[in-house]
């Protein structure tokens, strides 16, 4: 099993390491001179002489080759330099640990939500096939996958928050501050974020349970007298999961995506936000860090999917 | 030796998109206490779905339409299928053993966990103790260290070992009844004898009744007492070992015997199969099923309906118009 | 597949006999019966047409011109003169919604034909040449299947820039993966088989094989790959137009509808609902659609797909 995750996490390096050298390659690729890119307008608009531009650009490293400045750059990284921000004046670094805390919060509530609710609802579907259970879950799921969620996001807003004025409609203060403001706040976003995700859980939960349902095991386990709880819940339901597990990796990049869409919605000061705003205003530094930020995120969360796979099905701890 | 188990004309049907497929069309027989039986006959005879009826877990699009089992004086049909009764009589008082050792245990449980939960559910025993036993089980079918074994999971053992598993399974928690659906139809042949042997043994030590389901007669000839020869989803030949092979009177079983090859006789001899293909259980007409693969057949065949089951000697009857003791070909 | 007839002859004889495989003709009969059985999967199929007559047909369709609008008319109610009311700039909703159909079409298949061929390249070449070169091309191909399909648009959107094309080019680099993969894993099963073959063969036989043998094979799977993605490849054009990236105003996009009419959600709701739904129902029909294809196609790939 040590083996399998040591193999994993070097693979992750690697995968990593290209997504460096992507996101790195993609940013110099953009026309124009870096310095501008780097300096933003101030640069082009030609307020600056041109001895002026030399020394920012010998200061930036920009006239060095490309692959030191891809070390230098790598190097910045390790030592938590992850540049600076045109457009807010500030550290990268220190935008990010603003808004990732609050987009974390959103994200993995509804990531939790999303898993939970969604196994519930395919395992009611499956095991209760063609009643009414069935209908309701699959319309559920379905709605689920064509919805758009910011769209979701603003049929809410309209209805809970305008019309009804049950909920706050944007925002977004600390939990520590004010826990019930914070709670009402966050009821709608986590909803959109986690529509998707627990439509698509559904469906998968659905037909695998479906299909275990089948096995020789399952009827060995009837024939031993054992009641429906026992079958479904402990017999069936983990090897069910198996499948649904490896959407649950593909679910947390979802909730990332979705955070993007959200966050502009409900005016939530997160890091989809920020990296919307940054793409604007070609905040590249911003564009660069951010990214391999939640790359780092979404490659290490399918590490541990893919660990607890190991947990859930033994045959494969030792392969 | 007391009468254990009385099936009476049960009828399962299945409802496919061509049809109704009369599985099980009126088949009754009984098991005596400490009783070996073999149910014999090809595949879509029906001999596993009458098993899986008595146990009550036939599922839809089949469902049970008639007759009665009545076992320790109660007509099991008469309780519903999740039921508590079934529940507390499916192994525990009956029990079952599939065809296929590679898929009929849990592959994410470990064999002991499957062994405990019938203990602690049926038995009412506590964790430790019945684990123990589980351990004790394990032993007794073969399995070498079993203490060490028994948090293995099943791809840790071979098709023939798990087989032992399902059959320690089977009889933990002393069952009257034990149901083999093709125990040994995917494991090779020295296994199959082994099993059986182990089989008989336990069947003996638990004081438990055995009742085999195969298509091969071998696996029968040496083990039973009694045999039930099915064909198109009845009984058509029953009645001790010794006179369904030594005086085979239905004709398809002397066409089974035929196609069958033996140790004492002499060599050269052809291997006979029967004619013609089982027959499409849809739609089936009122007359003998075997009809048109049939060398002994009658004018008396044609016209009237399937007879019912006549003795010809003792315990020994057959469903048939024909008399087969004058031998054809 | 073979139907067994039995007839019973008076003489005692049997006469069983197998008939042939059914021709072709009853397949596709086959086909149709299982793929029309659910009213959903027909109700998909109608919404596409409709779809694709609003795509084409639109400057005939479209009552205003959706570019530009009747200043005086600004944020209209619905009425008969304005069947779905208009925007700030005085635009009719209805218009823009046929136009945006357009839209939806051009990136959803403009992207899937782009994905599907990059992929399938991809695949078949890292499939039949194996080694260095398939560790590289499947360990991108895995690198970008963990990101969210709207995240790598966006980013690549912002190396790109604005545009229609470059949003199809976005969208086409996050949904190459699934192609890449199938073809993949297909090349690899077929080249156990034939490469062996093709070795003893003239050595110019390995891109015979490739289009003679593997491409033919992965027709079904990929038909279901194709009708699945449309959904959420329209689901994030949507998304992209809604932040602003892609089509921008007066463009026709449905996902920039919702946005612009996101400021005015009190006074005139239609505005964001109206192209909201639009996306929805057009998702719903790829979906069903690609639904009853699967289960026409191979019911056995239900859920593995």
């Amino acid at each position: 099993m040590s083996a399998y995750i040591i193999r994993r996490l070097l693979q992750s390096v690697i995968i990593l390491l290209i997504m460096t050298l992507i996101v790195f390659f993609a940013m110099r690729l953009l026309p124009g001179d870096p310095l501008v890119i780097f300096m933003g307008q101030q640069a082009s608009s030609g307020s600056m002489s041109q001895e002026q531009m030399e020394s920012l650009r010998h200061e930036f490293g920009l006239d060095k080759p490309i692959i030191v400045q891809y070390f230098n750059w790598m190097g910045g990284l390790f030592h938590g330099d992850l540049g600076t921000s045109i457009y807010y004046h500030e550290d990268v670094g220190k935008l990010l640990a603003q808004r990732f805390p609050i987009t974390l919060h959103l994200g993995l509530l509804a990531f939790i939500i999303s898993n939970v609710v969604g196994i519930l609802l395919g395992l009611l579907a499956a095991v209760r096939r063609g009643t009414w259970i069935d209908s309701v879950s699959t319309t559920i799921a379905n709605i689920g996958i064509t919805i758009p969620q910011f769209w979701l996001g603003i049929l809410l807003i309209y209805t809970l928050g305008l019309r009804f004025g049950w909920l706050p409609i944007y925002g977004y203060t600390s939990p520590f501050e004010d826990f019930w403001l914070n709670t009402r706040q966050i009821i709608m976003p986590v909803i959109c974020l986690a529509i998707t995700g627990m439509a698509y859980t559904a469906r998968q939960m659905r037909s695998s349970m479906l299909e275990v349902i089948q096995q020789d095991y399952i009827r060995t386990a009837w024939s031993k007298g054992l009641r429906e709880r026992s079958v479904i819940l402990k017999h069936a339901l983990k090897n069910s999961l198996i499948p649904v597990i490896t959407l649950m990796g593909i679910g947390l990049g979802m909730v990332f995506g979705g955070a993007v869409l959200i966050e502009t919605v409900f005016a939530i000061p997160g890091v989809g936000r920020l990296l919307v705003a940054s793409v604007f205003a070609q905040d590249y530094q911003v564009v660069q860090s951010g990214t391999l930020v939640i790359a780092f995120i979404i490659i290490m969360s399918n590490i541990i999917v893919d660990i607890s796979y190991g947990w859930l099905d033994p045959r494969i701890r030792y392969g | 030796m007391a009468e254990l188990l009385r099936v009476n004309d049960l009828e399962t049907q299945f409802k496919t998109e061509s049809g109704v497929v009369k599985a099980v069309d009126g088949v009754s027989y009984y098991i005596d206490e400490q009783d070996i039986v073999g149910l014999v006959g090809e595949s879509g005879c029906g001999k596993s779905v009458s098993q899986l009826s008595v146990m009550q877990l036939i599922n839809p699009p089949g469902k049970i339409i008639g007759g009665q089992i009545i076992f320790e004086g109660k007509d099991l049909l008469k309780y519903p299928q999740h039921g508590p009764e079934m529940r507390s009589i499916r192994g525990a008082k009956i029990a079952m053993i599939f065809q296929e050792p590679m898929t009929s245990l849990n592959p994410v449980l470990s064999i002991g966990q499957q062994l405990t939960e019938m203990l602690v559910l049926h038995l009412k025993m506590n964790h430790e103790a019945a684990r123990q036993r589980a351990i004790e089980l394990m032993g007794m079918i073969g399995i070498p260290a079993p203490e060490k074994r028994i948090d293995d999971y099943p791809h840790h053992f071979s098709g023939g070992m798990r087989q032992r598993v399902m059959i320690a399974m089977g009889l933990s928690c002393n069952p009257r009844i034990l149901i083999a659906d093709e125990p040994t139809t995917a494991l090779d042949v020295t296994t199959q004898a082994q099993l059986l042997e182990l089989m008989k043994d336990m069947v003996q030590r638990f004081r438990a009744s055995l009742v085999i389901v195969t298509h091969n007669l071998g696996v029968v000839a040496r083990y039973a007492r009694r045999i039930y020869i099915m064909y198109a989803g009845r009984i058509v030949e029953s009645g001790p070992t010794k006179d369904i092979f030594g005086t085979p009177r239905h004709p398809y079983t002397m066409g089974l015997l035929k196609s069958i090859p033996r140790l004492d006789e002499e060599e050269g001899r052809k291997l006979v199969p029967i004619e013609g293909l089982p027959p499409n259980l849809i739609n089936m007409p009122p007359t003998c099923a075997f009809l048109p693969r049939c060398s002994w057949k009658i004018d008396r065949c044609y016209k009237d309906p399937w007879p019912g089951l006549t003795p010809v000697n003792g315990n020994h009857f057959i469903r048939c118009y024909a008399d087969t003791r004058e031998k054809k070909n | 597949m073979a139907k067994k007839e039995k007839t019973s002859t008076g003489d005692g004889s049997t006469d069983t006999g197998f008939l042939e495989a059914p021709p072709r003709a009853n397949e596709w009969r086959r086909f149709s019966r299982v793929f029309f059985q659910r009213k959903l999967v027909v109700f998909g199929l109608v919404v596409l047409a409709l779809l694709i007559i609003c795509a084409i047909f639109a400057p005939w369709l479209a009552p205003y011109d959706p570019y530009v609008g009747n200043l005086g008319d600004s944020l209209a109610q619905p009425s008969w003169k304005y069947l779905l009311g208009t925007d700030i700039q005085g635009r009719d909703t209805l218009s823009r919604l046929i136009f945006g159909a357009r839209t939806a079409l051009i990136v959803g298949f403009g992207t899937t034909i782009a994905a599907a061929i990059a992929g399938t390249v991809l695949g078949l070449v890292a499939g039949y040449f194996g080694g260095i070169i398939n560790m590289v091309i499947m360990r991108a191909m895995d690198t970008l299947m963990g990101f969210p399909m709207l995240l790598l648009a966006l980013l690549i959107s912002a190396v790109l820039g604005s545009g229609i094309q470059n949003v199809i080019i976005a969208l086409a680099v996050a949904t190459l993966p699934g192609y890449a993969r199938v073809m993949h894993g297909l090349t690899l099963s077929v080249r156990e088989n034939d490469y062996i073959l093709a070795e003893r063969a003239m050595g110019a036989n390995n891109r015979r094989i490739m289009a003679n043998h593997i491409l033919p094979n992965t027709l079904p799977p990929m038909i279901v790959l194709v009708t699945l993605q449309l959904g959420s490849i329209i689901l994030a054009e949507a998304g992209l137009s809604f932040l602003g990236i892609g089509i921008k105003p007066p463009g026709a996009a449905w996902g920039s509808m919702v946005y612009d009419g996101y400021r005015f959600l009190l006074s005139s709701p239609i505005l964001s609902f109206a192209p909201g739904l639009a996306i929805m129902l057009v998702v719903f029909a790829f979906n069903m659609v690609g639904d009853g294809l699967r289960d026409a196609l191979d019911p056995r790939l239900r859920g593995i797909i």
